[in-house]
């Protein structure tokens, strides 16, 4: 099929209804009315039929489509009416009232279908794509109303920007500044019955809601400002509609809602695999990151340390080699686990390996410095605020010394300039009962039982208390993926 | 009408009538408490592409394979809703919404590609319920009831229903007291060390299986005027947990049997012509129901109230 006049038609004619339905549906999901339109376009189907069992028995065309509209029209407020006046009591909550509405009303839809049926004048001819939408039927001048439809709409919309956007965001700011919420959210209901119903015909009422809900939904994932939000949402919009109209032309089988809704749902898929900021990939990638990122700067630290509780320094005469498994027995890794990091490290230039030994090279020494500077600075600023668990203060810092800002280092530490010594041991000994560390902590949650309970035992004081008492509760683990 | 033709056409029709509904109403006052209605909503429509995968990969139109795809489908279903919720931070109503019209989107794309609908699977069926299609045409009379052979050619659909309502209601009774709890207070319920979260998941397999069992039957749509309707009818009068369950079932039940009557045998009894799809009057009728429940509610609340003496 070559994109002839009908195709083109249709394409702009469903593109321009995506385009009202995404503009009305930004507002109808920050306000929480997004499923209003599934009750409207069900409720529609009663109001379709009706309609064309009323103009077939006039002797009028009941394919003409305006009358079939305005019956949906008016079903559709009915449909509105009837979920407002369910929620009234308090008894029924709104999800339910949509629920009983949408289904009510359409089984009625049903019910008469099947009586049109078995009328004489065929009057149920062509209301079937008012259920799947149907958009190959779309003429010229039906493409004209959508249009008409579509700059109504957000007209509207622009006009009423602020009070819109006051409601959806503040709604007591709203109050306060004399705008009235509840006219505002009639406002928004009128807009959604309109788009609900206008929409029909292109994407068929069990589907309608969903072009109201993912383009909008889509554009939350990429943006926080609502002008961008809008605009992407009703191009969205858009785009889904002409790309299921245009599947639909070249496939004539394929129901047009559903080609149109699953063109939304791609989208909607890929922003919540890949937005910038919240989409599940990038955050994935973030948190390995930052995992990573963890890992490495407590070996190189470890290294370090190694070093310094052998009596040199890196760039010392002393330098020299560390064994992989002494910086193991150090963090409480695993020697494999130990040399797959060493390994890594080697690859990105900060070590030298050989022989199960490691060597920081200068740009790993400077990173290594960074690293201890920063864990001492902490582990120092606890001490200086009065805590007396040396354990704890280290363990402390293994946790918030990754986050810090590049300064922050030097701002605590009272000689800026120089490395100060730390103030515990160091090496595999320093705290034998020390094993988890940021790095690994598949048992973190364990271990970090145990030590409540050995923390419990030695409140009062006791001698042992440093080397057992490690109250720090890992950031890590179940709780903090949580988030 | 004779006692055959009532075997033949009516009484397999009527069943499946009672059985789904009897279903869809035990289990709607669990999900209206919950206040998760739209779940059966969203459900009822998920689980369509579950049900054309099943066909798809068997190939025939056999009750399991369907019936596991669609339990996978909602499960799958309720597994992204709370996906969507927590990434793309949007309300539960929404994110039910942006996911069941996908799923159902999906579903209809299939039914095209797999050729599921010009062999077996009737869009018709899914979108209006096609009771009228469930007939017993090897009953010869009343003999036939007690006939094993003749038993056994009973429709397909109803083993299915059958099978779902008695594993359904027994499960019910199972977890009578833990349901009572994680609908009324949940934390209370997770505090005390039951498996909030196992619950829910059993709760929404159920519905899947009561929507799944009744989707050839009655239709998607029947299935949710079901699962809500009877339950806020009861749920504007009684605040009793056991009368809200059972009642509920029973109102599902009764509105299955009498909406069927209406739709066809009762007007053909008297002499009329015309019938309706049964599942739209089922439907219909609920709607109805509620009002009728919301109306009889004002009256009562209108007369003045006897005086509680406790004591």
């Amino acid at each position: 099929m070559s994109l002839g006049y009908n195709t083109l038609v249709v394409l702009a004619g469903c593109a321009l209804l995506g385009l009202a339905c995404g503009t009305v549906g930004a507002f109808a999901l920050l306000r929480g009315r997004a499923l209003m339109a599934d009750a409207v376009g069900h409720a529609a189907l009663p109001g379709v039929v009706l309609a064309a069992m009323i103009v077939a028995t006039l002797g009028g065309n009941p394919r003409a489509l305006p009358p079939l509209l305005a019956g949906a029209l008016v079903a559709g407020v009915l449909g509105v009416l009837a979920v407002q006046a369910l929620t009234r009591g308090g008894r029924i909550r709104e999800d339910a009232a949509i629920a009983i509405v949408l289904s009510s009303f359409y089984a009625l839809g049903v019910a008469l279908l099947s009586h049109v049926q078995t009328m004489p004048q065929a009057a149920q001819a062509g209301l079937g794509k008012f259920i799947l939408g149907q958009a190959a039927a779309m003429r010229a001048e039906d493409a004209l109303w959508a249009g008409g439809i579509a700059a109504f709409c957000v007209l509207i919309c622009l006009l009423l920007f602020q009070r819109l956007r006051a409601a959806c965001f503040d709604p007591d700011y709203a109050r306060v500044m004399g705008l009235s919420v509840a006219r505002t959210d009639l406002a928004l209901l009128g807009l959604i019955v309109i788009v609900a119903v206008a929409g029909l015909q292109a994407v068929g009422l069990v589907l309608v809601v969903a072009l109201l809900i993912l383009p909008a939904a889509t554009a939350r994932l990429l943006t926080h400002r609502l002008p961008v939000l809008l605009l992407v949402s009703a191009l969205l919009g858009a785009l889904a509609g002409a790309l299921g109209a245009a599947a639909s032309a070249f496939e004539p089988e394929w129901p047009t809602g559903a080609a149109v809704v699953l063109a939304g749902a791609i989208f909607f898929t890929l922003a919540l695999l890949l937005a910038p900021e919240r989409g599940l990939l990038p955050e994935a990638w973030r948190r390995a990151h930052r995992r990573i990122a963890a890992t490495e700067s407590h070996f190189l630290r470890a290294a370090w340390e190694a070093q310094e509780a052998a009596g040199a320094g890196p760039g010392t005469a002393g330098d020299r080699w560390t064994p992989i498994a002494a910086l193991a027995a150090a963090r409480g890794w695993t020697e494999a686990y130990a040399s797959r990091l060493a390994l890594w490290l080697a690859l990105r230039g900060l070590v030298a390996r050989a022989d199960r030994e490691i060597h920081l090279t200068p740009r790993g020494a400077a990173a290594a410095r960074r690293a201890v500077r920063a864990h001492r600075a902490v582990e120092l600023h606890l001490l200086g605020l009065g805590a007396t668990d040396i354990a704890g203060a280290d363990r402390l810092a293994d946790l918030v010394e990754h986050g810090l800002p590049a300064d922050m280092a030097t701002r605590l530490l009272a000689e800026p300039s120089s490395l100060p010594a730390s103030p515990h041991a160091l090496g595999s000994g320093a705290f034998s009962s020390q094993a988890d560390t940021l790095g690994d902590s598949e048992n973190a949650t364990t271990q970090n039982s145990n030590a409540f309970s050995s923390q419990a035992d030695t409140l009062g004081g006791s001698e042992n208390a440093t080397r057992q008492n490690f109250s720090v509760r890992p950031l890590r683990g179940r709780e903090a993926d949580r988030d | 009408m004779t006692v055959t033709d009532f075997l033949r056409l009516d009484l397999p029709a009527l069943l499946a009538a009672i059985l789904a509904c009897g279903s869809c109403g035990l289990l709607g006052s669990f999900l209206l408490l919950r206040r998760d209605s739209l779940l059966g909503d969203a459900l009822s429509h998920a689980v369509l592409p579950g049900i054309i995968a099943g066909f798809a990969i068997t190939g025939a139109r056999a009750g399991l394979p369907m019936l596991l795809g669609a339990l996978a489908a909602a499960l799958l279903a309720v597994f992204l809703i709370g996906l969507v919720r927590r990434v793309a931070r949007l309300e539960s109503g929404a994110a039910t919404g942006a996911v069941f019209t996908s799923f159902f989107a999906l579903g209809l794309m299939l039914m095209e590609a797999t050729g599921a609908r010009s062999v077996d699977l009737d869009l018709d069926c899914v979108l209006f319920g096609q009771l009228e299609s469930v007939v017993w045409l090897e009953a010869q009379g009343f003999g036939s009831l007690l006939d094993p052979v003749a038993l056994a050619a009973l429709p397909r659909q109803l083993f299915l229903l059958a099978a779902v309502a008695v594993v359904l209601a027994g499960l019910v009774a199972l977890l009578w007291r833990p349901l009572h709890l994680l609908c009324f207070d949940p934390d209370y319920a997770a505090a005390i060390g039951l498996p909030a979260r196992g619950l829910e998941l059993a709760l929404n397999l159920m519905v899947a299986a009561a929507a799944v069992a009744a989707f050839e039957a009655v239709g998607s749509i029947l299935v949710v005027a079901m699962l809500v309707c009877p339950a806020a009818a009861i749920r504007l009068l009684t605040d009793s947990y056991r009368a809200q369950v059972l009642g509920g079932a029973a109102l599902g039940a009764a509105l299955g049997a009498l909406g069927y009557a209406l739709a066809g045998p009762l007007p053909a009894a008297f002499g009329q012509s015309f019938s309706l799809n049964a599942a739209g009057v089922i439907g219909t009728l609920g709607g109805v129901t509620v009002a009728g429940a919301m109306l009889l509610r004002q009256l009562r609340n209108a007369s003045p109230k006897p005086a509680i003496i406790s004591g």
